[in-house]
């Protein structure tokens, strides 16, 4: 298993959409680097033939009837936005970056 | 401190149904014992709540009062109140847990468990702190500054629920409400010499919880005792249609398991001790006290057994990639769009959406959820999926099978539930690794979906703080952990002459005479 390079890190943190300072990019890596190297183990630990689990206690598709049950008003969905306008989450501009 | 307040959640219950108290009565001694205690101004208290909702406790007391009055109790607990960890939705009080990206956020609904309180009737005194979205195993990764343990305050309460086992640990609450993703109830539990349950995963609904690794959390119950432990489990527990992994089948009879092995007979019950949770890495005095344990449940007439689970080595590697994994796609819903933090780049007059996204995220979260983000994304990205993240999911059948192995075997398994007791505040902060073996023997659990316990095992000798034992039965089987739990917890308080707890700092200097 490799190690995690400083680049590495730095675009994992792109990947995961967090802004990472060069202070905190210093700090992480090498934890990052021991926190891999300890489980790196686990890759010779399964035959190939074992089966893989996702969770533990079987699932299976869980349905209800179709019907129209409570729900949040409008207002109750907003009560947490950052900012609103007309009964809408208001989002800064999505548009204009490498277009 | 009030005498009251040293009850359990049982003895509190028959105290309200005899007319001795009432619920507005214990939820006012409640609160007061946390405006004596929980914060002060050097900074030296419990620091267990992030919230206090007085004003909402006691009408909920009122109303239970009433209830108690017209002979229409509405559970086994109506009036009984308790303390909820910071990661559950509670309608109209503010749920951050633990981090700076959801300051001053406000649920619009209730999470299951926490209707289900408020239908039983059981007054919500407040929210507890915990480490930032249930990360870490100390509560010193809350945003909001760390909880400090009852029986010393320089030493970490566990985690991440330290909150709810420091309230309850401290007498701030009878009950509290905990989630275990790979320790958070148990682990607590056993560094305060509290009882914590980690139920069947699916056995407790999840909605309304606020994820940090899907497959691994539950929702449990934080006490002093077995029973009361049971009785909350019963309120909170079963079939919930807005958890599509909720189990669709009735709990075991929880409470009268407990009532059952309180009387201290444990005859033809078979226990297996985890080989490989046991020895090398465990305390001195840790070790001791487990030993000394077991060999009550022995005189007890249990037949005790060495059983090997040869792949629980793994668990922490496995629970690493797993969790974060998991951990890295729950937490991109922060995007700083329907709630939570918005900040934008330092300097930027108009900025896009994404780049808001990325300054909010990294003025929101703290270092361990940064780096469990990355390394899940790390885990998860292309070239390293199946070396990893595909790795993990089949080291997690094969500790599932260990589990059925030795659950062949025997009826439940025992170990030490933390390789140490409390360790100081700081200690560890900055070495992530030794972190994470706090929960070298609770994570198998999570993995495998099975329920486990952890009751107080005594203090270990060189340093005077409380040691756990943890029980792991196989899912479903819940009620396993309250008859061998409860009756192990009969004999160790025979011999101590008294709740562990008894023992712990009064915390009220001006009222120690009181207590000893």
């Amino acid at each position: 298993m490799p190690d995690i390079s400083r680049a590495e890190v730095r675009h994992l943190a792109d990947l995961a959409r967090i802004d990472l300072s060069d202070a905190e990019l210093d700090h992480l890596a090498p934890q990052l680097g021991v926190i891999l190297d300890s489980i790196a183990s686990i890759a010779q630990v399964a035959a190939e033939d074992i089966p893989p689990t996702s969770h533990a206690i079987a699932l299976t598709n869980v349905f209800r009837e179709d019907v129209v049950g409570e729900c949040l008003s409008a207002e109750q969905a907003l009560s947490g936005a950052p900012k609103q306008e007309q009964q809408r989450f208001l989002v800064p501009r999505i548009l204009g970056d490498e277009q | 401190m009030s005498q009251l307040i040293r009850r359990t959640a049982a003895e509190l219950a028959d105290a309200l149904a005899a007319g001795e108290t009432t619920s507005v009565e214990l939820t006012q001694a409640h609160l007061d014992r946390i405006g004596k205690i929980d914060g002060s101004a050097d900074g030296r208290g419990i620091h267990a709540f992030l919230h206090v909702d007085a004003e909402g406790a006691l009408a909920a007391a009122a109303a239970a009062d009433e209830r108690r009055a017209a002979g229409t109790p509405a559970s086994a607990l109506d009036g009984v109140p308790i303390a909820v960890k910071d990661v559950l939705a509670t309608q109209g009080l503010p749920t951050t847990c633990g981090s700076k990206i959801l300051e001053g956020w406000v649920p619009p609904y209730d999470a299951t468990v926490v209707a289900r309180l408020r239908q039983a009737g059981l007054p919500i005194l407040g929210k507890t702190n915990m480490d930032e979205f249930a990360m870490g195993s100390s509560t010193e990764h809350s945003a909001y500054g760390p909880t400090r343990n009852p029986w010393d305050l320089s030493r970490i309460p566990g985690g991440s629920g330290g909150g709810s086992a420091a309230a309850v640990a401290s007498f701030e609450a009878p009950l509290a409400l905990g989630t275990d993703t790979g320790g958070s109830i148990r682990q607590p539990g056993a560094v305060t010499g509290t009882v914590g349950v980690k139920p069947t995963y699916g056995g407790v609904s999840r909605y309304g919880l606020v994820a940090m690794a899907n497959s691994l959390d539950q929702v449990g119950p934080v006490t002093r005792s077995v029973l009361d432990s049971a009785l909350l489990h019963e309120i909170i527990g079963g079939h919930d249609p807005r958890d599509s992994t909720s189990i669709d089948q009735p709990l075991p009879p929880l409470v009268e398991s407990a009532r059952q092995g309180a009387a201290g007979d444990l005859s033809g019950v078979r226990i297996g001790v985890v080989k490989e949770l046991t020895g090398e890495g465990y305390q001195a005095g840790v070790q001791q006290r487990f030993d000394e344990a077991i060999a009550l449940l022995v005189d007890a007439g249990a037949e005790v057994v060495e059983v090997s689970c040869p792949h629980f080595v793994h668990a922490l590697a496995t629970y690493y990639l797993i969790m974060p994994s998991e951990a890295s796609s729950n937490l991109a819903r922060f995007d700083a769009m329907r709630y939570g933090l918005r900040v934008g780049p330092a300097g930027v007059a108009d900025p896009s959406a994404e780049q808001v996204m990325r300054a909010s995220r990294e003025a929101g979260f703290g270092d361990e959820v940064k780096r469990r983000i990355i390394l899940g994304t790390y885990a998860l990205s292309s070239g390293y999926y199946d070396a990893y993240y595909g790795q993990a999911q089949k080291v997690r059948t094969l500790i599932s099978r260990d589990f059925e192995a030795a659950f062949g075997k025997v009826d439940v398994l025992a170990s030490p539930t933390a390789p140490t007791t409390a360790f100081p505040i700081g200690d560890k902060i900055e070495d992530p690794l030794a972190m994470y073996l706090n929960d070298i023997a609770t994570i198998p659990a999570n993995l495998a979906g099975t329920p486990g316990i952890s009751i107080p095992a005594g203090l270990a000798p060189e340093d005077g703080l409380p040691v756990g034992l943890q029980l792991l039965a196989p899912a479903l089987a819940d009620d396993r952990l309250y008859r061998v739990g409860a009756a192990a917890e009969t004999l160790l308080e025979k011999q101590w002459g008294g709740p562990l707890l008894a023992q712990a700092p009064s915390l009220e200097s001006s009222t120690a005479e009181e207590i000893r």
